[in-house]
């Protein structure tokens, strides 16, 4: 029952779950000798494998930890961060999915060239490729991070060197043939890991029926003691039975009642103790009442909320399509057939997913509303099997749950991996398995300082400027290569450099550490933390516009390419692309 | 419908290789005008059914917050103990982009087929 046994017993399951996640790795990976297996897994890949593969390389930290988080904060309105993560893969499947595999190409890149047959085009691609997995690449190390700080107290910088070196190993094994299998066997993994603590949850929720609509702030059972380590401004209704030690509004308080209700600002350092059936403080910005929260449209913090919906829903929903990672997996089907079928089963399986973060937001209000005090909600899945369900049972299903995370950072960063290493490898080295081995190497290392220095915001969202950055660049880049003849490589380059200047502006100014709220009513702050209202059609319209005016730089070969791309395998127009080939 | 006698099919050992197969095939895989047009019509086709159904899927989605903020009693009533906003957004949302997924790949191949038969088809 002790907090060591607890710690022993997560420790334990952690490594079982990196050793596991090696030993499947060598295991799928062992007949991989030719550069085909590393960077496509010799497209043979069936559609329900590269579905649980997909998933599992998709479900990253912000889908196991972050949603949950952002639910239990901000209720309703975080509902639409899973909803165009899954809508992602419908715009996937519409548009980009069946054209992309029968166009026979090995990467983003390489889909460049065949289309367009720039290598200036190619390069400029290769870099926006390489520079989203890295941004994506940091919240999946901080995450790491995280766990195993709150979990076993580690130090913060333990968790992003570990995850490095264990993707590094596998990668480097085995390439995608070795991932294939480790991204299909952590879908199932992270299912169980979120899916059996939400069930016992609801289960508990069910028996008792507190209410979540009320309206009060959420209330904690028995005495809390939260130490606060940033400075931080809370939001408290009911002051009653909160006690603080430290800094209260800038004066040294012991022992002190908060004085009213309203903002008060938290130094770092303080604790703060809550009596049993005391209201909690909630951070400023998030909605505090029960009724606020089950209500819609409240945003999730700062202004502007219905304009921050549609930023999400435009950037999640075409983000999917750019996200390289997501992409080369497609590459790994037999036909452009077996492709529908798989974007569709991804459809599938992330609706099923999604249930359990959803419900662990939900009950995270009940069963550790603290979190909501620092506002370090994205350690709500990780806490609170053991607050909610006491003894041996609560611990098991503490470390079940470290398990799934620790898999979820494991699949998406060995996926972001191969896709640096496969840009890298081809398009600056000379295509090698050596080559292919280096640059995994170096794409590894590359994102560990940025995961160390860049300032934590919710996981989600981070994630969420990733796909921004991702919309605003690959997406048109791929929708109109495929379904547009007009595009030319001028127009191409001037869009994504238009898109990927904004989006990425945005998101450094915001990973930096954003901008003031209160500057012209709040909207640089909204545009800054949610770009792609602006850079997706802004993308869009410089790539068009721009290639209108080379129209004289159309390949001559376009009609072929175009038949290539559309036309069913079985008219024998397909070619597959070969590195150095 | 089940009884009866079943439906008459035609039995080929064998396709006739008819001059008219190779030369649609071959107009296709050569980009001859003619062909180049049947590629035209095949992409605008596949391109018109998914902006069809994603134009589907927007104006769902859309309408859910603009619906809830336009009646709020609506989105704030329950439903089997579940709030309709929420009975919206964490669940039906979902079989949603599904169906419309399925729909999709039902649709596109079918389109598919047709080309292939337009293509190869006898005189």
């Amino acid at each position: 029952m002790t907090g060591s046994v607890s710690a022993a017993l997560t420790a334990g399951a952690l490594i079982v779950a990196a050793v596991a996640t090696v030993a499947v790795g060598v295991y799928g990976g062992r007949r991989a000798r030719t550069t085909s297996d590393f960077l496509v897994a010799s497209r043979i890949v069936g559609p329900r494998w590269n579905a649980a593969a997909i998933s599992g390389e998709y479900l990253s930290a912000a889908s196991f930890l972050g949603v949950a988080g952002l639910v239990a904060k901000y209720g309703t309105d975080a509902l639409w961060y899973p909803i165009g993560f899954t809508a992602g893969f419908l715009g996937l499947l519409l548009f980009v999915a069946a054209p992309l595999r029968r166009s026979g190409a090995y990467t983003v890149p390489d889909f460049t060239d065949f289309r367009l047959g720039s290598a200036r085009l190619r390069t400029v691609t290769m870099l926006f490729v390489v520079v989203i997995c890295v941004l994506y690449l940091v919240p999946q190390y901080q995450g790491a991070g995280l766990t195993l700080n709150i979990l076993l107290g580690l130090p913060v910088w333990i968790g992003p060197v570990a995850v490095a070196a264990i993707i590094i190993a596998n990668v480097v094994g085995g390439g995608m043939r070795s991932i294939t299998f480790v991204q299909a066997f952590q879908y199932w993994l992270k299912l169980t890991a979120i899916g059996v603590p939400a069930i016992a949850l609801l289960a508990l929720f069910v028996a008792d029926r507190p209410s979540l609509g009320g309206p009060l702030p959420p209330t904690v059972g028995q005495q809390t003691t939260v130490a606060v380590k940033t400075d931080v401004v809370v939001q408290v209704d009911a002051p009653t039975g909160v006690t603080i030690t430290g800094t209260l509004d800038g004066r040294s308080v012991h022992d002190a009642p908060i004085p009213s209700a309203g903002e008060h600002t938290l130094g770092a350092g303080t604790a703060l103790t809550l009596a049993p059936g005391a209201a909690t403080p909630v951070v400023a910005g998030a909605p505090s009442t029960g009724t606020e929260w089950i209500g819609s449209s409240g945003g999730l913090g700062g202004d502007h909320p219905l304009y921050q919906l549609l930023a999400i829903i435009v950037a999640t929903f075409l983000g999917a399509m750019g996200l390289p990672h997501v992409q080369v997996r497609f590459y790994t089907n037999p036909d452009g057939r077996a492709a529908r079928r798989t974007a569709l089963a991804v459809i599938a399986l992330l609706s099923l997913f999604y249930v359990f973060p959803t419900l662990m937001g939900v009950f995270a209000r009940l069963y550790v509303p603290q979190l909501l005090i620092t506002g370090t909600a994205d350690a709500a899945v990780l806490l609170m099997p053991r607050a909610a369900i006491a003894g041996p049972a609560g611990q098991l299903l503490a470390a079940l749950v470290a398990v799934g995370a620790i898999a979820a950072f494991l699949a998406t960063s060995s996926g972001l991996l191969v896709s640096i290493a496969g840009a890298l490898a081809t398009d600056v080295l000379r295509g090698r398995v050596r080559d292919f081995r280096t640059a995994a190497l170096i794409g590894g290392v590359l994102p560990l300082p940025l995961a160390l220095a860049a300032s934590t915001l919710e996981l989600s969202r981070n994630v969420g400027l990733v796909f921004a950055v991702a919309a605003s660049t690959l997406c048109p880049l791929l929708v109109l290569g495929i379904w547009w003849r007009g595009l030319t490589a001028a127009g191409a380059i001037c869009g994504l450099v238009a898109g990927g200047a904004v989006s990425g502006t945005a998101a450094a100014l915001t990973l930096a550490g954003g901008i003031g709220a209160d500057l012209l009513g709040g909207w640089p702050a909204a545009l800054a933390g949610y770009p792609a209202v602006v850079s997706v059609p802004l993308a869009f319209v410089t790539m068009i516009v721009a290639s209108r005016l080379t129209r004289g730089a159309i390949p001559p070969g376009t009609a072929r390419i175009f038949a290539r791309m559309h036309l069913p395998e079985r008219l024998g127009m397909s070619v597959e692309r070969v590195p150095g080939g | 419908m089940t009884s009866g006698r079943p439906p008459r099919e035609r039995v080929v050992l064998a396709h006739r290789r008819g001059a008219r197969i190779v030369r649609t095939r071959v107009e296709v895989q050569e980009q001859t005008e003619v062909g180049d047009a049947l590629v035209r019509g095949l992409v605008r086709a596949q391109l018109g059914l998914a902006l069809r159904l994603a134009a589907v899927v927007m104006c769902a989605i859309v309408s859910i917050p603009v619906g809830g903020s336009l009646f709020p009693a609506l989105a704030a009533s329950s439903m089997f103990g579940i709030r309709v906003n929420w009975l919206l957004l964490a669940v039906l949302v979902y079989p949603l982009l599904y169906g419309v997924g399925r729909l999709y790949v039902r649709l596109a191949e079918q389109g598919e087929r047709d080309f292939i038969r337009v293509v190869d088809e006898e005189p």
